[in-house]
């Protein structure tokens, strides 16, 4: 029940907007949708928890420890980012940048969006997460373009063809698996493509197809992820589409492309017996990690900064699930909590800091402190925060990954660290330069909303401080599950 | 299985025609021609998913044939030849890399393709197994395709040629994914191609040409 209306609330938002959308009160009607939704997430937690997996609808839908905590973490972000984008996309609207036709098209967009996350996440179909995913992508692809500038245009055309490659090449790997269940689970009743049944059975199928599966799997979903060397899409549609997005697009999409990879990782490694899967994932997510940390030192966008930053958070989570065993994947599945949250709160702050600068130019934005303390602190306890600063929770994960590196692969420790370091001080001598010093920024016409921005940041910092008993059972579960 | 051998020479015969239509995508500069060329390879699908359909009792195959046969001769290149017709775009400019060459990166491609399908193959119980390494060579030409042009419309079909190669690889390995699944791929491809007509005004509006090198400024600076 919770479950259908988990995946009904989105849906029908999105319909509603598409007719509603272009009204005075449309925000409102989005955030209203969006905080509905995170009740039914929080309802399907509660009984998750309470009386263990859940399996329904003919088997079509499967939740247990792994994905509900990223359900829950799904509709939470998509909460406050819708009650983010309320002020925010007034302010655009007030700029020019806007008009009401393409504010229905935003809002029912992202109701949407919200929707097929939800469902690759609950899905416990192969086909039906592959076509959730390819989904996500069309949602979003107009909404990157919704400025309609040059620079937009370019970025949503990007985003469409590299995603659409990517995704194409995770289809094969999809048939390639299919094509291996169905010798042993049979063609009939088609449960040859549900999770459940493949897990079941995965050590009898064949391990040549499934490695070769999982490079087309890896690499397919990976580009969705952000994983190098198919991120280029990454950074451009991040910076020209509008800040919500950004947000959900780097908390959200990016975690639900990489829980795709885990859920086929589990499958190939009860197959293939062998750390082959992992060694991918291993090699992939470190490349990611350092050609990021070299690329940071390059921008000049704000956007397009944090962009690369999450590209080399994804690049350490990847890394850590290549390792495997209980600590690399509770780290990687707490990091992937930390860094969505922060990620998202980030966005939030640098949306506005943009709004007041006119320019997402970094050189050109000065001294926020000095304008609006609450958008300076923001973005400065968010920065430090992804950057691994303690006491917040992105150290206590990165922690955790390194130790485990260190322990099991000590070749890659000095990497990650310099990796690490080097992306420290790209990130921090701008934003820095950004946060102090003199200012000519103006006021916005209508105040932002920086509630989200401080629940975000409270939660990563308690993350880090103190992981309340039940969550840290709750990871333990998850993090067993993947092995 | 002893499937009846004109079918299988059948589905051969359509595998032959999918991988040669793809070279003839690959040299093809016209763009009204590569609308055909793709329509042709739809029909071809249709053609020898049917067969397929009919020498298996799959019955789910038949809609999925019947699938194909609206969507890819018929809609998506109706679709295509509007937005052609409209935009008024007819030739291809010249290809990144020069067409021979193409073709010769194309024939290295084909040869990979069947060796990376070989171990595959041997495992398949369907009549239509050889048809493997076709189906995996037609998506690797489709990206080839992509790569080469600079016309956002010829990327367009490249993409979709992918997809029908992705859709041959799933009938002649696996007899067709579930239904379920095959509606949703389906669904997501006609949205993808709408969405697809949306961008071409946008990009037209911006640039004043559907050429893409006019929009690479969004480069590593």
């Amino acid at each position: 029940m919770a479950l259908l209306l988990l995946l009904a609330i989105p849906l029908v938002g999105s319909f509603a907007l598409a007719v509603f959308g272009a009204r005075r009160w449309a925000a409102e009607l989005n955030a209203g949708f969006s905080v509905a939704t995170f009740a039914a997430a929080c309802a399907l937690t509660a009984r998750v928890i309470a009386e263990g997996p859940l399996l329904v609808a003919h088997e079509q839908f499967f939740v247990d420890p792994f994905n509900v905590f990223l359900i829950a973490l799904t509709a939470f972000v998509g909460m406050t980012t819708s009650l983010f984008s309320r002020p925010y996309m007034r302010v655009e609207e007030a700029h020019g940048r806007v008009n009401r036709r393409r504010l229905r098209l935003y809002h029912s967009m992202y109701q949407l969006f919200c929707f097929t996350m939800l469902a690759a996440l609950s899905t416990n179909n192969l086909g039906i997460l592959w076509v959730a995913m390819e989904a996500a992508t069309l949602s979003t692809v107009l909404l990157v373009s919704l400025y309609r500038t040059a620079a937009s245009i370019e970025a949503a055309w990007k985003y469409f063809i590299l995603c659409g490659v990517g995704i194409a090449q995770a289809l094969f790997g999809t048939i390639l698996l299919y094509f291996a269940a169905e010798k042993i689970l049979g063609a009939e009743g088609s449960t040859a493509l549900l999770w459940t049944h493949l897990d079941a059975v995965k050590g009898q199928l064949e391990p040549t197809v499934l490695g070769l599966a999982f490079v087309f799997l890896l690499v397919g979903y990976g580009t969705k992820a952000g994983l190098a060397p198919l991120h280029n899409w990454l950074p451009d549609a991040h910076a020209e589409g509008p800040t919500p997005i950004s947000a959900v697009l780097s908390g959200l999409l990016l975690n639900v492309a990489l829980y795709a990879v885990v859920r086929c990782k589990i499958l190939v490694d009860g197959a293939t017996h062998s750390p082959f899967a992992g060694h991918l994932m291993m090699g992939f997510g470190l490349l990611s990690v350092v050609l990021s940390a070299f690329f940071l030192w390059r921008q000049r966008d704000v956007k397009r900064l944090f962009g690369y930053s999450s590209i080399e958070h994804m690049g350490i989570i990847t890394f850590a699930f290549g390792m495997g065993g209980p600590i690399a994947n509770f780290a990687a599945l707490l990091h992937m909590t930390v860094h969505s949250l922060t990620k998202s709160a980030i966005f939030f702050t640098v949306g506005h800091a943009a709004q007041k600068a006119g320019t997402q130019v970094m050189d050109d934005i000065r001294g926020l402190i000095a304008v609006s303390p609450t958008i300076g602190w923001g973005l400065m306890l968010g920065t430090l925060a992804i950057l691994g600063v303690p006491p917040f929770g992105v150290f206590t994960s990165e922690f955790l990954v390194l130790v485990t590196a260190m322990r099991e692969h000590a070749w890659a420790t000095p990497i990650l660290l310099l990796a690490l370091a080097l992306a420290f001080a790209a990130i921090f001598r701008r934003v820095q330069a950004m946060v102090f010093g003199d200012s000519q920024l103006k006021p916005l016409p209508h105040s932002p909303a920086l509630l989200p921005v401080f629940a975000h940041l409270l939660l990563v910092l308690m993350l880090g401080v103190y992981i309340p008993p039940a969550l840290a059972e709750w990871y333990r579960l998850a993090a067993k599950l993947i092995g | 299985m002893p499937a009846p051998t004109w079918a299988s020479q059948l589905i051969n015969l359509g595998a032959a025609l999918l991988l040669l239509s793809s070279f003839a995508m690959l040299s093809q500069r016209r763009i009204l021609s590569l609308v055909n060329l793709f329509a042709l390879q739809g029909a071809v699908l249709y053609v020898s998913t049917a067969i397929v359909a009919h020498t298996s009792g799959a019955t789910h195959l038949y809609a999925s044939a019947l699938l194909s046969l609206i969507l890819k001769v018929i809609v998506l290149p109706w679709i295509l030849h509007r937005l052609i017709a409209r935009l008024n775009v007819r030739w291809d400019t010249e290809t990144q890399l020069n067409i021979p060459a193409t073709m010769l990166v194309g024939i290295v491609i084909v040869v990979f393709a069947f060796a990376l399908a070989q171990p595959i193959a041997q495992l398949s119980a369907t009549v239509t197994r050889s048809t493997l390494g076709i189906a995996l060579a037609v998506v690797l030409l489709s990206f080839l395709m992509m790569i080469t042009r600079r016309k956002a419309v010829s990327q367009v079909i490249g993409f979709l040629a992918m997809e029908n190669g992705l859709f041959f690889a799933a009938t002649s390995a696996t007899y067709g994914m579930p239904m379920v699944v095959e509606l949703g791929v389906a669904l997501d491809v006609l949205v993808g191609t709408l969405i697809l007509g949306v961008f071409f005004f946008q990009i037209r509006e911006q640039f004043d040409s559907l050429d893409l090198h006019h929009i690479e400024r969004l480069r590593e600076d």
